[in-house]
This record gives C-alpha cells, sequence and structure tokens, in this order.
C-alpha cells in the first residue's frame, strides 16, 4: 500500500462510499519561509484519479486552495465488495503515487 | 459583566493555592470533577475527552467532518513504523515499552522512585533511545510526535489512570504542577485557570476555550493551525507564549509537573487520542 | 467511455490549440491524463475561471444543488466542504471561492456511475462565498454560501 494514501471504501444498497487521506504538502507557493525570507515553492497536487476494475469513476483538476493532507470522498455505483478501487495522484513536480483498497 | 467575571475569578485565585496548603490529590480531583459537571450541566462527563466541541455545537460539526477521515491516521501510521522499525543495536521499542500495543498512556505520567521524577511518555520514548545507543528526538514534533501518537492511539478507550503516590517527593511534583495551573504568567498576567478554569466555554476573541477537564485525554494532537501533530509540550509552549510569557522547554520540571497535576485532573476519564483541533 | 467525455468537455472549453489537441487525442496518456487547466486556475475572478473551465460563464442559480459549509469556520486553512447535486447527469462539480486569489479550487468530472456527490476541505483566505458550479447536459447550474472565517487560513 503506498505511503501516501489511504483508502476506504464501503459498498452498501449497491452505493460504494469512498473516502480518502492523502498525505502531502499541497503548499501554495504564497507562504513565506521566515528563515530564508523567500516563499516556499508551490507543491501540490494537479490531477486526482479514480478507478474502479480499471475504468474511471472519477477524476478531479486540483488547485492549491485544497487543504494540506488533503481530504476527498465521493460515492457512485455498480462495485461489490472485493472489487478494487484505485486512487492516484499527479502533483505539479511530476511526482505521483496510487493505492489500491478493496471495496468492503 | 465581564469585567465582573475577571474580578471575581481573581478574587477566587487567590482563594485556591491557600485553600490547597494541605494538598489532597483525590480531593481535588472531586472538586475539579465538580466544578465542571455543575458549570456544563447539559454535557455527559466523558464528552468532556472533546474539549471545546462538547461545549459549542458549530465548532462540532466541523469536528466531526473532520473525524471522517481525520488527518492524524498518518501521524498514527508513521508512528507505528517507527515504533517497530529496530535500532541499530537490533532491538525496538517493544523492548522498553512491552504494554504499548495494549495501551499504556493511561499510566502515564508517573513518578519514578528510582530517578526522583515524574516520567511522561515523550521523555520515556528519549530514555529507551538512550538506553539503546540511539540519538534523542526533539520533543515537540516530527518523529517524537508520531511515535507518541501510534502510542495514544493503542491506549484509546482506556480510563485514565494516574497515580499519585504518597511520598513527600511524589507530592511535591503534584503541588508544583498545581501551583502552575493556577499561578498568573507573562504580560497578559493570565493563568491556565483564568481561561480554562473561571472562563471555560466564554470566548476570548473567536475563540471558545476549552474546559481543564478532559484536556489532556486527546494528546498528541493534529491542530490545523500547525497542519501537524504536535505534543503536549509543544502546546504548552503555545500558551504560554499567548499570554506573553517565556515558555519553559519541553520535558522541563516545569512542563512535567504541570502535566502530572493537570493528566491526573482527568483520570477517570476515557483516553480518546490522538485528537486533531483547529 | 470515460476519457471520451473528458475529452469533450476539454474541447468544448478549450479556446486554443491545446484544447484542440486534447480533443483530438494527440495528447498521449501518460501520468497526467490531460493538460492541467492553467488558465482557470490562475483567473483572478469567479466568472474568467469558470469561462476557462467550461468554456462559459452562463450559470442558472439552482436549488437542487446542496452545499454544506460551516457558517464560520474554526480554521480558514481547513474548511470542509460537501456538494450534493440532484441535478440527472451531473457531469462534473466546480468549487470556487470567491475572495481566494484565485477562486478556482478544484474540479471533479464525475464518470457515467458517479454520484452527484463531493466532499473535501479547502482553505479560505478570508470571509468569502464558497461557490459551486454543476455541468450537466452542456448547462451550467450554481449555487453559492458565504462562510465567514475570522482568521485566514493560507498559512501560519
Amino acid at each position: 500500500m503506498a505511503k501516501s494514501i489511504k483508502v476506504r471504501a464501503k459498498v452498501k444498497g449497491g452505493v460504494t462510499v469512498v473516502k480518502t487521506l492523502i498525505s502531502h504538502a499541497m503548499e501554495t507557493g504564497m507562504r513565506k519561509n521566515k528563515k530564508t525570507g523567500k516563499n516556499f515553492p508551490a507543491h501540490f497536487i494537479q490531477e486526482i484519479t479514480c478507478s474502479h476494475n480499471g475504468t474511471n469513476v472519477l477524476t478531479a483538476d486540483w488547485g492549491t486552495a485544497i487543504s494540506k493532507n488533503p481530504y476527498l470522498s465521493f460515492k457512485f455505483s455498480g462495485a461489490k465488495a472485493g472489487d478494487t478501487l484505485k486512487v492516484s495522484w499527479v502533483d505539479n513536480k511530476g511526482e505521483s503515487d496510487s493505492a489500491e483498497a478493496k471495496i468492503k | 459583566m465581564k469585567k465582573i467575571a475577571v474580578i471575581v475569578s481573581a478574587i477566587c485565585m487567590l482563594a485556591a493555592p491557600f485553600a490547597s496548603f494541605a494538598a489532597n490529590p483525590a480531593q481535588d480531583l472531586k472538586d475539579f470533577k465538580g466544578y465542571f459537571t455543575d458549570r456544563f450541566p447539559d454535557v455527559p462527563l466523558q464528552d468532556f475527552t472533546n474539549g471545546v466541541y462538547a461545549v459549542d455545537k458549530a465548532s462540532r460539526e466541523q469536528w466531526e467532518a473532520f473525524e471522517e477521515f481525520p488527518p492524524y491516521e498518518i501521524a498514527v501510521d508513521k508512528g507505528e513504523d517507527l515504533f517497530n522499525t529496530p535500532f541499530k543495536n537490533g532491538k525496538t521499542y517493544a523492548s522498553c515499552f512491552p504494554n504499548a500495543e495494549k495501551g499504556m498512556v493511561q499510566n502515564y505520567p508517573y513518578f519514578d522512585k528510582k530517578r526522583n521524577e515524574v516520567i511522561t511518555v515523550e521523555l520515556a520514548i528519549n530514555n529507551c533511545r538512550k538506553n539503546n545507543g540511539e540519538k534523542p528526538l526533539k520533543y515537540k514534533k516530527g518523529k517524537m510526535a508520531h511515535l507518541s501518537a501510534y502510542l495514544s492511539y493503542q491506549s484509546r478507550g482506556a480510563k485514565g489512570n494516574v497515580k499519585i503516590v504518597d511520598s513527600p517527593e511524589s507530592m511535591q511534583w503534584y503541588e508544583q504542577g498545581k501551583k502552575h495551573f493556577y499561578a498568573k504568567r507573562g504580560q497578559l498576567n493570565m493563568s491556565c485557570a483564568d481561561c480554562h478554569y473561571y472562563n471555560a466555554g466564554n470566548k476570548i476573541r473567536a475563540d471558545i476555550l476549552s474546559p481543564a477537564l478532559g484536556h489532556t485525554s486527546h494528546f498528541p494532537v493534529y491542530r490545523n493551525k500547525w497542519a501537524g501533530m504536535g505534543t503536549l509540550h509543544r502546546r504548552y509552549g503555545g500558551c504560554n507564549k499567548q499570554v506573553r510569557a517565556k515558555p519553559f522547554k519541553a520535558q522541563s520540571k516545569e512542563y512535567r509537573a504541570l502535566e502530572y497535576f493537570h493528566t491526573y485532573m482527568s483520570n477517570g476519564l476515557t483516553l480518546n487520542g490522538p485528537g486533531v483541533r483547529k | 467511455m470515460n476519457n471520451k467525455r473528458r475529452s469533450f468537455m476539454k474541447s468544448s472549453a478549450a479556446a486554443g490549440a491545446f484544447g484542440v489537441a486534447v480533443g483530438a487525442g494527440l495528447i498521449a496518456p501518460r501520468a497526467v491524463l490531460a493538460a492541467w487547466p492553467k488558465a482557470a486556475f490562475e483567473a483572478t475572478e469567479v466568472n474568467a475561471a469558470v469561462q476557462g473551465s467550461f468554456g462559459s460563464s452562463a450559470m442558472t442559480d439552482s436549488s437542487d444543488i446542496t452545499l454544506k459549509a460551516p457558517e464560520i469556520a474554526e480554521n480558514g486553512a481547513v474548511v470542509p466542504i460537501t456538494v450534493t447535486s440532484k441535478i440527472p447527469n451531473t457531469e462534473a462539480i466546480s468549487l470556487l471561492i470567491s475572495e481566494n486569489p484565485t477562486p478556482l479550487t478544484a474540479t471533479f468530472n464525475l464518470g457515467s456511475n458517479a454520484e452527484g456527490f463531493v466532499s473535501t476541505r479547502v482553505k479560505m483566505s478570508k470571509t468569502s462565498d464558497v461557490v459551486a458550479v454543476v455541468k450537466s447536459g452542456g448547462k451550467l447550474f450554481s449555487t453559492k454560501l458565504t462562510v465567514k472565517v475570522t482568521i485566514g487560513g493560507c498559512g501560519g
């Protein structure tokens, strides 16, 4: 399991509720480093992709105003317990990570 | 109205330390709990561990939104990894803390007779590192806070069980901590009690003051303000700075004595750490 | 199926070569599925940001969009927001914070099985309107709420 993404997915009555918590600085580029006087460079997730059994369920474009250690929750139908949900992100530096979780 | 409250509280404050000359921790604890349950009659005793959220509905809703997937879980995971990573000599933290997984934080801090001092979780972590040839960790955030978060999480559900041993040495620590809690300090000349005892539930600018009962149960804490984890002594330092007092060092005698008294005052309440706060 | 929907959206919003290239599938799939809409994210006004995202800023107020946000944010750096859309065929939900230096916060593109629901935590620099925009069938709908911020949430 990737270190930066925690995923919890539960299906009930045909609807899967997904909750995810990602460890990421989401630095806006406008915060000053008091020690150096310069701004901390912008470092934030730009794209999120969530897929179920290989099909994209949700994708998102993010800006710097998503909070640090971002949280995202969404719902979708058509999955059953035991299916796999995948969450991945790419940030403005080109770094990325992804994680898979079994839908409970 | 507020001015009267301040004057009344000042008079009460003067009365408090003299009344406690012959300290009786068990009675203090009873009185402390009684004061808060009287002040907030609609709050069940165990709910005090939720601090401000026990007494303010609007902020409680936001807190519950955070608890859907709380940011401290990241720290707990990191702490667990750290806890299970062996030292250079091959041993792990488990050798110092055999009860970590079952829950051990409810017994901290404790007075160590041999060392003749109060030991906190964070101090114990560094003692463990020292005994195993590792460098000490800084006390306020980072790895120390992550380890503490893991230990705190494992101890969730246990009831606070700080023991004030009936010995002159241990009582001295208790009394010093109690004195610190009620003593005024800083340019703003305020005590912990001024905010968290006499004015618990009232507003100070845009913030609502949390009751001191249940204060320590959820530490270490992920504060949105810090955008990260911090230990109890990190918060003590911040609070002291907020009344324009020079903070003591984390794990100093002063803060450990305060923690001893402060944590004892929540004995019997269920631990719910780590927590997320504003 | 979802990729096609996404390309269609991008090319309909595009003003320039970029949009055309994506629509034609010329930008090969790599780590990022499609170009990050820089212009929209750098727009300093809500309408310009919506225009940049969807190719139009004509929004119809809708009571079928529910925005849940605190009346007074405890900390502007982390404000929990939930958007629920009962509009049929909700294809995308966009969140904007009018008083932030750059209002566009996020756009969620929903696959055909996704419900009109997103919940996240955002930064607000000061008291501001939070605007939720829903795209469905080539039309834009919106609703907004004022969230008070006593201390700015961009850092410190």
